[in-house]
């Protein structure tokens, strides 16, 4: 009764690799919480870091916690390569139940918890930079995401050892995912850690919207808005079109296992399908939330480092926005052989296809940048290049499944499988890598070192091809996905060769590891210190490395398209830097525990839940529910940054840029 | 021409697409007022509200002819008590509007007067609807015994929740607007409070609407 | 600072929600929502009565039921949320139009779909003896 369903059998003591590694990462855990207190950082990382509203600060979490997350979902992933290799007629050394478990946390993990931090982070970041803001609209409320997205990783990876994770895959298809079939822990640990994790990412949707829509500089108009801008704004829309639909169809599931509702039930006229129906409904907008700020990553990547504009920006917007509307239309797709019959098949295939006629315009428009331009081959437009050709392979796979009859014989085999890998890694975590690259002096003040960053990128584009090519090939043959063994001798040589193609990814990610350890000790080697370490074109370049709490000493003007392009420009010409401004006071928000303490809340009240610890759960919500008042009752909301400390910082900083218009003093 | 020069000239010629008119345009002022801010967050918000009501109407629309055997609207809903309902609720924006209509002209008292009769509406509404549904329950109709009774207290009962939840926020409010006065804040408060409340309105026709009157009619 | 704050409309837009002429007469104001009240009151007894009657003809009658309801949440969109087409509120209508667009999709999308999924299902009765054979 005091603890509900939990007992000790919830521990893994009889399963070794859930048992080991859960000692080692508590161990781990443990021990970094041992060196912080040990090197007395808590109130710096209190004050600096947990509490911020900063944006750029929050931007930088997330992508840490998308970064930690990638470990954890890539070792899922090497753990079913190894297991797939292994298991010809043979069964490997993964049973059922906990493969069933790896490939569903996979799943989940690498959407929810690392693509969308690494996205999500990177739109924070750069986003008020780019209008010529100081903050986002609601920047308590982004800190609120921010430990809410942490609460679901918490609850999500607290599975390992506390319990179990679902095994039905990363969507929970009921009737599998029905109380009936799925009566453990798992599930409930699926869907509440996602519900939570999924309002701290309906409020940042709802947070970029507002902050682009009604706090750019003045000047700035809609068409002199960078091009990442747009996709953020498009990306963001989405969010708050498509996360309601998730919210309500995890709530329905969670009625019928908590409260015996037949939404989803094999009985009592429950209808498993619509479950399908409405989380697609969700998951087809989400791949484009995904996908839409990478998009915008590479506009901003290859016309800095081609020397050029965008080629048509226009076209470009228009694209952005048409796909955002069109990604409403499609989620059909993804069940074609449901049996929803052929008038509506045709219908969402025709829809499908239609909707790579944007994304080939901005391929186009990505190409054209490039040509005639002075392509420096630095870190960031290597990964744009080896997007630009992953993704269109991947795409165009995409729209050969849009034909109903294809999909049919393609439906849920690897092809799928090796589809959504394709344009989600060319796509998604190679415009995550590269914005990294691009952003990281910006965020920290030094730039990467670049060897290792190369390193980084040829064996995560080499390794992605021998991972995923023999997947296409083994979907034809017709291997399906999520077999944890299999008895067709072919297949196996493919999947060795695939299980290698994983090994060099891991080399991969020890090279990005290496290089950020590397980097952080030899920074004095490559530090960035007028801020403008790529000649970039965008506002975001016209700041310090790292910027000040308030971006900007005097909110910039923003005369033409390419604000800082053409003022610098001028500036070059001129030999001389602008006039400089007349200095004011700036109020900037506090810091404030709101954010963590009710995500803290939220972690309780998540955790009873899922075992039915009734009192801790009242207890939770009365905890969240006191925290916001509690925000709600404050007084004091900003503080002051005076004046002379204001034209302090931007005096250093325009002295830092002399060298930008006097390049002899450089030397 | 290169697009910049393009959007200056199309800026100036009312013949081309991208005509800024003869007057300022909000682009020039750069970042908005708080008080704009924090309504239009808002009223993003609301919207993804309403697209969530629309995941819980659209099981609702396909699961309602699933009746399982079990009883259907027809024979369960009293439309007399709906009606009631609709009116509570009705009457509540409607002194919801006089509420701001008094937070304009700064009256503490006429201020907390609405917002009380507000409330009281809520509350008799909710009253009336978990006796409904206790009522159902009673007769073996609960949200157990069919995916049409399941996604109706699903749905009803959502907006119920909001109802509930915004009661509670009205409360807290009253409470900050004695104790702190109509500071920037409230009022920014309070004008997300009305578009809450408002909207909730407007859900109640589409659930009055979809799950009562076509229950009833079909 | 504070003038910035309270700024209740910039120029070129307006919170949504808020109406020009605050500063406009209160008697303005309360005719405003009463004329809402009355038209809601209007269009929901209108509703409540063509189910029971045979006034329309009966298959029409879901469809009177929608109209009738579109047109109250328009009152109250008019009336109590102060939405209008004027150029101050672009940004509103435009939230608002992309907002029913989707609801648009989402609902008659998965009616259109799960009409056609149920159709070409297995009848009930069927499945469920497929499900005690085992």
């Amino acid at each position: 009764m005091l603890l509900g369903k939990l007992s000790l059998d919830a521990l893994p003591l009889h399963e070794p690799i859930p048992l080991i590694t859960s000692i080692v990462l508590v161990l781990g855990i443990l021990g970094i919480l041992a060196w912080i207190t040990a090197k007395g950082s808590w109130p710096y990382l209190w004050n600096e870091w947990i509490t911020s509203v900063d944006h750029k600060r929050i931007g930088v979490m997330y992508f840490m916690l998308g970064f930690v997350m990638l470990l954890r979902g890539f070792s899922d992933a090497i753990m079913m390569r190894a297991q797939q290799a292994l298991a010809y007629n043979a069964p490997g050394y993964l049973p059922p139940e906990h493969y069933d478990q790896i490939f569903s946390a996979h799943g989940s993990i690498m959407i929810f918890f690392v693509a969308m931090p690494f996205m999500i982070g990177l739109m924070n970041f750069v986003v008020p930079l780019q209008i010529g803001a100081r903050d986002v609209a609601f920047p308590t409320f982004n800190s609120v995401s921010l430990w809410l997205t942490a609460t679901g990783v918490l609850l999500a990876n607290v599975s390992l050892a506390v319990g179990e994770f679902a095994r039905t895959g990363w969507l929970a298809y009921p009737p599998l995912s029905e109380l009936k079939f799925s009566p453990g822990v798992g599930v409930d640990y699926y869907l509440w850690s996602l519900q939570l994790s999924g309002i701290g990412t309906l409020m940042s949707g709802i947070n970029l919207v507002t902050t682009i829509l009604k706090m750019r500089a003045p000047g700035m108009s809609y068409t002199r808005m960078p091009v990442f801008c747009w996709t953020a704004l498009a990306s963001n829309l989405l969010i708050v079109a498509a996360f309601p639909i998730l919210t309500a169809t995890f709530a329905m599931l969670l009625l019928d296992r908590y409260l015996g509702f037949h939404f989803f039930t094999n009985n009592f006229g429950g209808n498993p399908m619509m479950y399908i129906n409405l989380i697609w409904a969700w998951g087809h907008p989400e791949v484009y939330i995904l996908i839409l700020p990478a998009f915008g990553v590479f506009s901003e990547v290859i016309s800095t480092f081609s020397g050029k504009p965008l080629f048509g920006y226009r076209s470009m917007v228009a694209a952005t926005m048409a796909i955002c509307i069109l990604s409403f239309m499609v989620w059909l797709h993804h069940f074609f052989t449901m049996g929803a019959g052929a008038d509506v098949n045709g219908f969402f295939g025709i829809m499908t296809m239609i909707i790579a006629v944007p994304t080939g315009v901005k391929v186009f428009n990505w190409l054209f940048t490039m040509y005639g331009g002075r392509i420096r081959f630095e870190v960031p437009i290597l990964w744009a290049i080896g997007f630009m050709v992953t993704f269109v392979i991947g795409g165009m796979t995409g729209v050969l499944m849009a034909v109903p009859p294809v999909d049919f014989v393609l439906h849920n085999s690897l092809f799928l499988i090796a589809h959504f890998h394709n344009v989600v890694i060319g796509g998604v975590v190679f415009g995550a890598f590269a914005g990294y690259t691009y952003w990281f002096p910006k965020a920290f003040g030094f730039r990467l070192h670049e060897g290792l960053g190369k390193a980084a990128f040829w064996f995560w584009l080499i390794g992605f091809y021998v991972a995923f090519m023999p997947l296409y090939v083994l979907g034809l043959m017709g291997m399906t996905r999520r077999m944890q063994h299999y008895d067709v001798a072919d297949w196996q040589p493919w999947l060795i060769v695939a299980a290698c193609g994983a090994v060099l990814i891991l080399c991969g990610i020890i090279c990005h590891i290496a290089q950020l350890v590397v980097s952080i000790r030899t920074r004095a080697q490559r530090m960035d210190d007028t801020g403008d370490p790529w000649d970039g074109r965008t506002l975001e370049w016209s700041t310090t490395s790292p910027p000040p709490a308030f971006n900007f000493a005097v909110v910039p003007d923003v005369r033409g398209e390419e604000a800082y392009w053409g003022a610098k420009r001028k500036a070059i010409q001129a030999g001389r830097l602008a006039e400089e401004p007349k200095y004011e006071a700036i109020e900037m928000p506090r810091n404030s525990p709101t954010g963590f303490v009710a995500a803290f809340f939220a972690t309780i009240t998540g955790f009873a839940l899922i075992w039915h610890i009734w009192w801790m759960v009242l207890m939770g919500l009365f905890g969240a529910f006191a925290t916001f008042v509690a925000f709600a009752w404050r007084d004091v909301e900003e503080f002051e940054v005076p004046a002379e400390e204001v034209a302090r910082m931007d005096r250093e900083r325009r002295q830092a840029r002399l060298v930008i218009v006097n390049p002899e003093l450089r030397a | 021409m290169s697009a910049a020069t393009s959007t200056a000239a199309a800026a100036q010629n009312p013949h081309r697409l991208g005509y800024r008119g003869l007057g300022p345009h909000p682009s020039d002022h750069g970042r908005s007022p708080k008080r704009i801010i924090v309504g239009y967050g808002f009223w993003i918000f609301l919207l993804s509200d309403f697209v969530m009501f629309s995941g819980f109407f659209a099981a609702f629309a396909v699961l309602s002819g699933a009746n399982a055997g079990g009883p259907s609207g027809r024979e369960l809903f009293d439309i007399h008590n709906i009606g009631v309902e609709t009116g509570c609720l009705l009457l509540s924006s409607v002194a919801c509007g006089m509420a701001s209509l008094a937070v304009d002209a700064r009256n503490a008292v006429w201020t907390q007067l609405m917002l009380m009769v507000t409330g009281l509406l809520g509350l008799v509404f909710i009253v009336l609807e978990v006796r409904e549904f206790s009522g159902l329950i009673d007769q073996g109709a609960g949200p157990q015994r069919s995916a049409f009774l399941s996604s109706f207290f699903a749905l009803v009962g959502c907006h119920g929740l909001h109802v509930s939840a915004g009661l509670l926020w009205l409360g807290t409010m009253m409470a900050q607007i004695y104790a702190k006065g109509f500071t920037p804040n409230m009022i920014r408060r309070f004008m997300c409070f009305s578009l809450f409340w408002h909207a909730l309105d407007i859900i109640w026709v589409g659930v009055f609407t979809v799950v009562y009157l076509m229950g009833v009619a079909r | 600072m504070s003038q910035f704050e309270e700024a209740h409309s910039w120029p070129g837009e307006i919170a949504p929600g808020d109406h020009h002429g605050e500063d406009g007469s209160f008697a303005a104001g309360i005719r405003g929502y009463l004329i809402g009240f009355a038209l809601s009151v209007v269009l929901t007894v209108a509703s409540f009565s063509i189910v029971g009657t045979k006034l329309i003809w009966a298959p029409g009658i879901p469809v009177a039921l929608a109209v009738l309801a579109v047109a109250q949440m328009g009152v109250h969109l008019v009336f109590f949320l102060h939405i209008n087409t004027g150029p101050d509120s672009t940004n509103n209508v435009l939230a608002l139009a992309f907002g029913v667009l989707i609801v648009a999709m989402v609902v008659g999308g998965s009616l259109w779909i799960m009409y056609h999924l149920n159709s070409n299902m297995m009848p009930m009765n069927a499945l469920m003896d497929l499900h005690t054979q085992h």
